[in-house]
């Protein structure tokens, strides 16, 4: 029996695994180490409407149990990316997540109507929170009005299912959640990273070229868990969570917290084979806890009365 | 092809100042196709550090399983990596990226090495693999000072080699190319590795010559999936077209990308 298949809006997934969007590509390295049909699904590279070379370099820097980055949106562009990237990607047998970027309304819209048309593209994740392009994004992703309306403007034209990536780097998770709702988003994707920097000792200057750059990895996942055990209690969408999984455990602690799937991001740069070891260990945790499916850990942090239920039974 | 593999630490040598050399001893050794390739280290098993470091290959022993590798012991990544002893374990990724062409040369044409600090260390299997094709090397290698300097004689065994320190406490006092215009030595093909104003300054005087560069990044994946590595390209130098140093390097043509 699969005790691992997910069903979200637009996604019928075998398991709740998939690469985070920016750190695997568009999938053509990582083809060459591992079968990509065995993941749940793959969140693509932010697509842009034009071409972006994105930030100078350094572009990465090292942290306590984490890493900065600030590549800075770096993409073909919309037409590349359906015609070429996702055109390859069909071989893969593997539903896409497509993630947006832009830094005005209307490429967002743009680049959601033409990239949700693609078949193998099964829901869009609109990142509205990179905090690594000067203009446009970090609005969309801070204030609750202006993330509602683009929800609602790339929901008219979008195909498929839209996944709103939430910004942790907010004063009320919550309220951002409830807009994005109120906007017509069909799930939440959380949480992109959390704006950092670090400084080179010998020159005195921030290390990344970009001065500031995106937290994620192991440092961040107390703070990601925080935010989808609140939001989860307070919207009815399901959740996509991320920020520094990288074990089997962690993702029974954030289906604990409330997500329905996880994505794995910078642990693919530690060991690019960590998502299938994830999914080839999840089975034998989620039997030893006591479950017979996944889903019965979703929320089970704040369940209370159904957590006693499943123990009385 | 790519493999993970946990490699045996089978020495460990301090060269120079802060410079050390270790071999490593792996089944991976055998998908080792050209000098110039690296590999990506997880030092420790925990968080400390989080990141793989790239790092070059000096030299290829496939009879044994074992490759060398020579690092300058600087941030808390390699400082960590100069405390394994023999016996203990290393998380290898690779080999990764493309290395030095060495068909550039043929059996009878010079081949000039040029090698600034720990951009010496691939220039070592590259120059044996030369010399077993019959090509003539000469090595110029720059260093900070004479204590820090390594494989000298090494070097020395397989062809000519001068030496350059910045202070002048061992070869010429000044860069490598000081050296290449003093001793006014002609070649067929260059290649080099080392710090990015040598390079560049390699390019520029040597822009009729074939040349070939090896170039340091910072890098996340280091097998092209991050984007953290990527440089322009020489046609389209402000435009969108890219180069990642990781997978499409590290060495590439002069001329090829922006330096």
């Amino acid at each position: 029996m699969n005790s691992l298949n997910v069903s979200l809006p637009g996604l019928e997934l075998k398991n709740p695994i998939m690469p985070a969007s920016g750190c695997f590509g568009f999938g053509r390295e990582f083809s060459q180490l591992y079968d990509l049909s065995q993941l749940g699904a793959i969140m693509i590279k932010a697509t842009t409407f034009e071409p972006r070379f994105g930030n100078p370099t350094p572009r990465v820097a090292e942290t306590s149990a984490g890493m900065l980055n600030a590549i800075g949106l770096q993409n073909p562009g919309l037409e590349k990316v359906v015609n070429e990237e996702l055109v390859w990607l069909e071989q893969c047998n593997v539903p896409i997540i497509a993630n947006v970027a832009g830094s005005q309304e209307e490429d967002y819209v743009a680049v959601a109507k033409k990239i949700s048309a693609s078949p193998n593209v099964h829901a869009l994740e609109l990142n509205i929170s990179c905090p690594n392009v000067k203009t446009g994004g970090i609005a969309f992703g801070t204030i609750p009005e202006i993330a509602k309306n683009l929800t609602k403007k790339v929901k008219e034209v979008s195909e498929v299912p839209v996944y709103v990536k939430l910004s942790p780097n907010v004063t009320n998770i919550v309220e951002m959640a409830k807009a994005v709702e109120d906007g017509g988003a069909d799930g939440l994707t959380m949480i992109n990273t959390l704006v950092g920097m670090r400084i080179d000792l010998k020159t005195g200057n921030p290390i990344l070229a970009n001065r500031t750059g995106g937290l994620s990895g192991p440092a961040i996942k107390p703070v990601a868990l925080r935010m989808i055990y609140e939001v989860s209690q307070q919207v009815s969408l399901p959740i996509i969570g991320m920020g520094g999984i990288e074990s089997a455990e962690d993702v029974i602690e954030y289906f604990y917290a409330g997500a329905s799937a996880v994505a794995v991001g910078t642990a693919n740069f530690v060991d690019p084979f960590v998502c299938p070891k994830i999914i080839d260990r999840l089975p034998e945790l989620i039997e030893k806890l006591g479950y017979e499916h996944i889903s019965e850990c979703i929320g089970r942090s704040w369940k209370k009365h159904e957590k006693a239920a499943h123990y009385c039974s | 092809m790519i493999r993970q593999e946990q490699c045996t630490v089978i020495s460990q040598n301090k060269l120079a100042e802060n410079i050390y050399e270790l071999t490593l001893q792996g089944e991976l050794v055998h998908e080792m196709k050209e000098p110039g390739q690296f590999v990506h280290l997880k030092i420790s098993g925990g968080y400390d550090p989080m990141l793989r470091r790239p790092i070059s290959i000096a030299e290829i022993l496939p009879d044994e399983s074992r490759f060398k590798m020579i690092y300058r012991a600087e941030g808390r990544g390699t400082v960590m990596l100069s405390e394994k002893k023999p016996g203990d374990y290393a998380d290898v990724l690779g080999p990764l990226g493309n290395g030095f062409p060495i068909s550039e040369a043929g059996r009878g044409d010079t081949a000039l090495l040029v090698g600034g600090g720990i951009g010496v260390p691939p220039l070592y299997e590259l120059s044996k693999q030369l010399v077993s094709h019959g090509v003539k090397v000469i090595h110029v290698l720059g260093f900070q000072s004479a204590s820090a300097v390594f494989y000298e004689e090494k070097f020395a065994q397989l062809g000519e080699t001068y030496l350059a320190t910045v202070d002048g406490s061992a070869g010429t006092k000044g860069f490598v190319t000081d050296v290449i215009n003093k001793f006014k030595i002609n070649f067929d093909v260059l290649y080099s590795c080392g710090p990015t104003p040598m390079l560049k300054a390699l390019e520029n005087q040597y822009s009729h010559k074939t040349v070939y560069l090896s170039l340091e990044e910072r890098m996340g994946c280091g097998i092209g999936a991050c984007f953290a590595c990527v440089c322009h390209t020489g046609d389209d130098p402000d435009g969108y077209s890219y180069k990642k140093v990781c997978s499409d390097g590290p060495v590439f043509k002069a001329g090829e990308v922006v330096l």
